[in-house]
């Protein structure tokens, strides 16, 4: 290069990550450093949180026969919150970049909506027994199942031939998802007060809710599923350039977006199935982890989107149960936080 | 070469683009020029496959763009947009690595990153490779996108209006970037343009477009006639002859 090129050298040199000439995820080594910092305190947190959960203020002691039984039992909440963690902050992020909007959550597509509207559905045509009956694998599946169904109706429909457009099919899931909820709402305004009582339960997401009955099909499924969207982190990236410059670049971009909303269906069905909605979650852990991981590579928002879903989730209950001592639903608290934090960092920010 | 036979769009019954025929010969800059509406962009978008045609065939190097293999394509032929917005925060240097995106699907090697410092050098972005795109000018944005489609290293390169917001000097030194690079390294560009006088001034061809339909094409001096132009803009444009060949006087 020409002279004038080299008094920017020494202001390079200054910044040890600048000054090599090669492309990485991130900015400089020093965002970098943060990066795996912020991820291995994150990850250690959820990680001691968990533990605490599992071993804190058990009622037995540590020698008794029955100390391994209660710690199992604990597991089971562990293991949803990991699924819900995993599941919520990967079909998240992944969304927000293929509909490249940061304000916007899977949630959207009408799956909790939906869910609302079968409890309710249930408990309304058929009553409180067929309610608490309306569980075990079978029931779980074919929920899952109709929200896929839900999901691949709305994509085939709105995504392919002669519509074609993300938007439009945004806006109808929204229209649908309303028109759902005000559907169980009329619903639930009819009902007993003790089958409102039974029904709200489940309608506010828990980890509580979850059934361990279900894990040995609902765990591969997670683990497929997240595991071949981090392999497709390198389209991800270019998909989030949106569709134009994807398609340059050689992206076959309709393809693309259909196979990452049909996992994010999958991922985002089985969550609420499992513990119930928890629509703000995703939005915050997505949020979140912009601001930790600056960076455009999915390879490193996944990871960190997860490590601080599972923070949350953990240090939450963790907080609630044995520091507060209250019981208070999770979620609900997860979302007032959220919306709090969420205007913080927007306000500092002032950027999404 | 770009050939396009019989292509046709429709937006509605109003507005129809084509039926274009006309062959695009290799190297230099082909510059596209009309009045609003006239069918430049759509024409630019067809070619670059981001707009499916309703009738006919393009081919571009002999492969025909709507059914070639996108992958393919994009190691042939690359277009740039004029509105280019992304979710993501991108320093100038990521946002270029991605134009390797066809060859290294995401991996960058050596030679790839040899490359990327190749174009960013060339358009005098060094010193701020490191920057985001929303902290640089609206010229210094625009030359990284063009950093970004040159990485691709296609023979083809279509631009929309890439001067769009500039200033003189902006403008000027970025066709002089692209003029250079199409010298430099043999390649084709095909350019929405604006400005009769800078197609005149850094275009081998021109290309003139008026309701949907190729009016002109042909070199500089051959389009730069003031009946010709009056007619093509509806409005009265005289040609005299600067010190740097014709100008459009209007």
């Amino acid at each position: 290069m020409s002279t004038t090129d080299s008094p920017t050298i020494p202001t390079n040199a200054a910044d040890p990550g600048l000054r090599t000439r090669s492309t990485s995820a991130f900015r400089s080594r020093k965002d970098q450093v943060r990066y795996w910092i912020l991820l291995t305190t994150l990850l250690g947190l959820g990680l001691a949180a968990a533990l605490g959960l599992l071993l804190y203020n058990n009622p037995v002691p540590v020698d008794s026969p029955s100390f391994i039984p209660v710690v199992q039992r604990r597991m089971v909440a562990i293991i949803a919150m990991f699924i819900a963690a995993l599941c919520h902050s990967v079909a998240t992020v992944a969304f927000q970049s293929v509909t490249g909007n940061r304000i916007i959550t899977p949630s959207l597509l009408g799956y909790e909506a939906l869910y609302s509207f079968i409890q309710t559905g249930i408990m309304f045509f058929l009553g409180a027994t067929a309610l608490v009956s309306f569980s075990g694998s079978s029931a779980f599946f074919l929920q899952v199942a109709l929200m896929i169904v839900l999901s691949l109706i709305l994509f085939g429909w709105l995504l392919s031939g002669k519509y074609g457009n993300l938007h439009l099919m945004l806006l109808v899931g929204i229209i649908i998802g309303t028109g759902l909820n005000s559907l169980s709402g009329f619903m639930r305004r009819m009902l007993a007060p003790s089958e409102f009582d039974l029904l709200q339960s489940r309608l506010i997401g828990s980890v509580t809710n979850a059934d361990a009955e279900y894990f040995p099909l609902v765990i591969p499924i997670v683990i497929v599923t997240t595991l071949g969207m981090y392999l497709l982190s390198r389209r991800l990236n270019i998909l989030s350039l949106g569709k134009d410059v994807a398609t340059t670049f050689g992206v076959h971009y309709q393809r693309n977006l259909i196979l990452i909303l049909v996992m994010i269906a999958v991922l985002m069905a089985v969550t609420t199935s499992l513990i119930g909605p928890l629509t703000f979650f995703g939005f915050l852990v997505a949020m979140l982890s912009y601001q930790a991981a600056p960076t455009f590579d999915h390879k490193y928002l996944f990871s960190m989107a997860f490590a601080i879903g599972f923070a949350i989730l953990t240090t939450a209950y963790f907080v609630l149960y044995h520091i507060l001592n209250s019981q208070t639903v999770v979620s609900v608290v997860i979302e007032l936080f959220g919306g709090l934090i969420f205007l913080i960092v927007i306000l500092r920010k002032r950027s999404l | 070469m770009i050939k396009i036979r019989n292509a046709r769009k429709w937006y509605g019954e109003e507005v129809k683009i084509g039926p274009l025929n006309i062959e695009i010969p290799k190297a230099g800059i082909t510059a596209l020029i009309g009045p609003n509406g006239a069918g430049k962009s759509t024409t630019l978008l067809m070619i670059g496959r981001l707009l499916n045609m309703d009738e006919g065939q393009i081919t571009v190097a002999n492969l025909d763009v709507s059914s070639t293999k996108s992958a393919d394509l994009a190691k042939i032929l690359t277009i740039l947009r004029q509105e280019n917005h992304f979710v993501t925060r991108l320093t100038v240097r990521q946002l270029a690595g991605f134009g390797r995106f066809p060859y290294s699907k995401g991996r960058l090697t050596k030679e790839d990153e040899r490359i990327i410092s190749k174009y960013i050098d060339f358009l005098e972005l060094t010193d701020l490779e490191h920057r985001f795109l929303d902290e640089l000018s609206g010229g210094q944005r625009q030359r990284a996108y063009v950093a970004m489609v040159l990485c691709q290293e296609t023979e083809y390169v279509l631009l929309d209006e890439p001067l769009n917001n500039l200033d003189i000097a902006r403008s000027v030194q970025m066709m002089e970037h692209l003029k250079q690079a199409a010298r430099e390294f043999g390649k084709t560009f095909v350019i929405v343009l604006h400005d009769i006088n800078f197609a005149a001034k850094y275009a081998d061809r021109i290309c003139a477009m008026k309701n949907g339909q190729i009016a002109a094409f042909g070199t500089v001096e051959e389009i730069m006639k003031p009946e010709l132009l009056s007619d093509i803009f509806e409005t009265k444009i005289d040609i005299i002859e600067g010190p740097h060949g014709p100008i459009a006087v209007y």
